[in-house]
């Protein structure tokens, strides 16, 4: 019957100082978003539906697209390559870096790669790989996991960060001054900057016309590791794809103001191909690994909506759920509504285990609200809950709803039953053992039942109407 | 949502009660129907009707809902409007029901999302009825919480304006609005944790604001937080918007 449910659980663990850290912090990013938002645009849900349609455009030629896309990339002088699986994707990276004789990289913060987890194949392969987003870095110091889509460390304070400098001898004291510890991690990644021989990125789009690369960052840290390496390897889930160049007209003005308020990122940078003669720096070599791991499935999908996500993190942010559990009460890299649909569907294989994460949403809204891509994420989610339900995949907390349907579909069943529902009001339901009904009284109380009486005032009204016709 | 055309010239409209007001608030469908005979409607209520079919749908057990669904499509079978104090009602036979029959659709589940209202959209969007003739005797401050299940349609504004228009009220804004109460149906007593603190964030801040009523346009919403409010010893006068417009033009 009704068990416990693993957010909930998890929520319900939660510190109270980590829980109001990741409120705080997504609240305060859902008050950015829409002051930017609302100050530049009149009429956002028009442009939320036009990114909307490009994107699904481009999913319904996503062939296509990715076929110009690797020509136009091969024209600039990039090598491209393709992924079926994660485990493919780390194994083209791995004999990529073997062929240039790579050991030691910078890699700046990308989804895909923590999806797959990238890092600790390529350390077990005998790679140093560093993070050098600073929220990333942080996250690789305590051998944590990224709980927010856009702030890694969310669920993280200063003194916190502080602790792990000290700890990891970044710095030699503990000082939880927010620049001062911003300028120790850069002092320490500067060296590692230079001693590195590959850069790792993602990519926020790849246009399919002019096969350039797309990079935003606030950190500057991937143009650093760039700089200085002959080798620059993206890796790049084959739903970044957008038509042409001009649609980053769009893309560009939502994705920046709905992650962080900000109506550009610190650094948009343009990759146009490996470094061409007349050139005195960047990389000699790029490689571009197009991924699927699971894409196409969710595409064939009735969720495939979701693959317009740019991975912006406001749903998270706005989510209330989110805001009481945390993004690692969603067990997986990604956490709040995205990863609820999300992570059932591209780890497919998990799906029976992570088929209760569709039922950790009270269906409110807010996110589909605020996505740039306008993606029903409620629609997804209710999809995903009938999907398991069908798969008789049935999480621990569970009503069973065959009972409400025999009742609901008899009326005169239903009107017993109604008329039943007042007796409740002289029973100590207060003390049932029963578990919702406990759930319900440990916290709340609840109005005196009125079964039936709307009923009978509908009949004495209208009898009393029958019998002196209005004039 | 597309909002249903307006219809200038009904003159009979179908109320769908809720199985909430069945149960326990009659007063709102009293209200429903006193506020729609005001304008000059008359209603009826088809006595076979139960619920919506929600509790079965949100919970993924879409075999359950469809058989309740079909069900409520034929106890309001015919083109008369069907009126619902109740945004998340609504939204299941406007929204809810079409998706959960996306791949066998049925004529008369469309014809019955094509002709649902949220009692306060018909008033104000349906009807044509732009503000309201009523009065609080004193100043009176509503905290009017919209209901997630009316985002994306025309009930907040209608409610807004309604309200808003009556002599000596004031809808008064309060922090974080986009937020869910946390009630969610069966997810209140499967998430009971978040759910409490949900709806007690919630609480925070429409009380910090002072209301002399909460307002609302989902009784499942007002139980919840009216529930918790009691139990945490800060219990706040809440009523259903209809049941504003009901009351203050009797006063
Ligand atoms: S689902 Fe929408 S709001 Fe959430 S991360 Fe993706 S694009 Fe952003």
């Amino acid at each position: 019957m009704i068990g416990k449910q693993l957010i909930d659980q998890f929520a319900r663990s939660l510190s109270d100082e980590r829980q109001h850290l990741v409120s705080a912090a997504a609240s305060a990013g859902t008050v950015k978003r829409e002051q930017v938002l609302h100050n530049d645009y009149q009429d956002l849900d028009a442009l939320r539906k036009l990114a909307a349609s490009i994107k699904d455009h481009t999913l319904h030629h996503l062939g296509d697209y990715l076929a110009q896309a690797e020509q136009a990339l091969v024209a600039r002088g990039a090598k491209v390559h393709f992924a079926v699986t994660g485990e493919d994707a780390c194994q083209t990276i791995l004999s990529i870096l073997q062929n240039h004789g790579v050991t030691r990289l910078t890699k700046s913060k990308s989804m895909a790669a923590e999806e797959i987890h990238l890092n600790p194949f390529l350390i077990q392969n005998g790679v140093e790989c560093l993070e050098s987003d600073l929220g990333e870095f942080i996250i690789q110091l305590d051998n944590d996991v990224p709980s927010h889509i856009v702030k890694p460390i969310i669920h993280k304070n200063r003194s916190d960060v502080a602790r792990t400098f000290q700890r990891e001898k970044i710095a030699e004291d503990f000082n939880d001054d927010p620049q001062t510890l911003t300028r120790r991690a850069r002092v320490f990644l500067r060296e590692k900057y230079m001693q590195s021989q590959a850069c790792i990125t993602g990519a926020n789009f790849v246009c399919a016309d002019s096969g350039r690369l797309l990079l935003v960052t606030n950190e500057g840290n991937s143009r650093f590791g760039m700089a200085p390496v002959p080798v620059h390897i993206a890796l790049v889930g084959i739903e970044k794809l957008i038509p042409r160049e001009k649609d980053l007209a769009v893309f560009l003005n939502l994705l920046a103001r709905s992650a962080t308020g900000q109506q550009l990122t610190v650094y948009t940078e343009f990759i146009n191909g490996p470094r061409a003669a007349h050139q005195t720096e960047g990389p000699e070599h790029l490689h571009v690994v197009f991924m699927d791991n699971g894409r196409s499935k969710i595409l064939a999908s009735n969720c495939r909506e979701i693959l317009r996500c740019l991975r912006c993190g406001a749903c998270q942010n706005v989510c209330p759920v989110y805001r009481q559990a945390s993004g690692h009460a969603y067990r997986s890299i990604y956490g709040g509504p995205i990863g609820a649909v999300l992570s059932p569907l591209l780890f497919s294989e998990r799906f029976p285990e992570l088929a209760d994460l569709a039922k950790a949403s009270t269906l409110c809204g807010a996110c589909n609200e605020v996505c740039p891509v306008d993606i029903p994420i409620p629609d997804l989610l209710l999809r995903l809950r009938d999907k398991a339900q069908r798969q008789r995949i049935h999480s621990p907390a569970a009503i069973p709803m065959a009972p409400f349907a025999a009742l609901a579909t008899s009326p005169v069943l239903w009107r017993g039953a109604m008329s039943l529902s007042k007796a409740m009001n002289h029973l100590p339901i207060q003390i049932t053992p029963l578990p919702p009904a406990r759930a319900w009284f440990d916290q709340r109380a609840l109005p005196a039942f009125h079964g039936g009486d709307f009923r009978k005032w509908m009949k004495a009204r209208l009898k009393n109407k029958n019998r002196k016709p209005e004039d | 949502m597309d909002i249903p055309v307006a219809l200038p010239l009904v003159k009979r409209v179908l109320l769908m009660g809720t199985c909430l007001c069945d149960a326990i608030y009659d007063d709102v469908a009293r209200a429903t129907v006193e506020v729609l005979e005001h304008l000059g409607l008359s209603v009826e209520y088809p006595a076979k009707q139960t619920c919506c079919g929600q509790p079965a749908f949100n919970s993924g057990d879409w075999s359950a809902s469809r058989k309740v669904a079909r069900h409520c499509a034929e106890v309001f079978a015919g083109d008369l409007p069907v009126i619902v104090p109740s945004g998340s009602c609504a939204a299941m036979n406007r929204h809810g029901n079409l998706l959960q029959f996306e791949n066998s659709p049925d004529p008369s589940i469309t014809s019955l999302a094509s002709r649902s209202w949220e009692v306060m959209d018909f008033i104000f969007n349906g009807l044509g009825v732009k503000f309201w003739p009523g009065a609080f005797e004193t100043p009176t401050r509503l905290a009017f919480h919209r209901s997630c299940h009316s985002r994306g349609t025309g009930t907040g504004d209608a409610v807004r304006a309604l309200l808003g228009s009556i002599k000596n009220a004031e809808i008064i804004p309060f922090g974080q609005s986009e937020q869910c109460c946390g009630f969610g149906g069966t997810f209140c007593v499967t998430f009971p944790h978040i759910s409490g603190k949900m709806g007690t964030v919630k609480l925070d801040h429409i009380l910090d604001a002072h209301p002399d009523c909460l307002v609302g346009i989902d009784m499942s919403c007002l139980m919840h937080l009216s529930g918790l409010a009691r139990v945490q010893g800060r219990a706040v006068p809440h009523l259903h918007a209809i049941q504003i417009l009901r009351n203050t033009l009797q006063a």
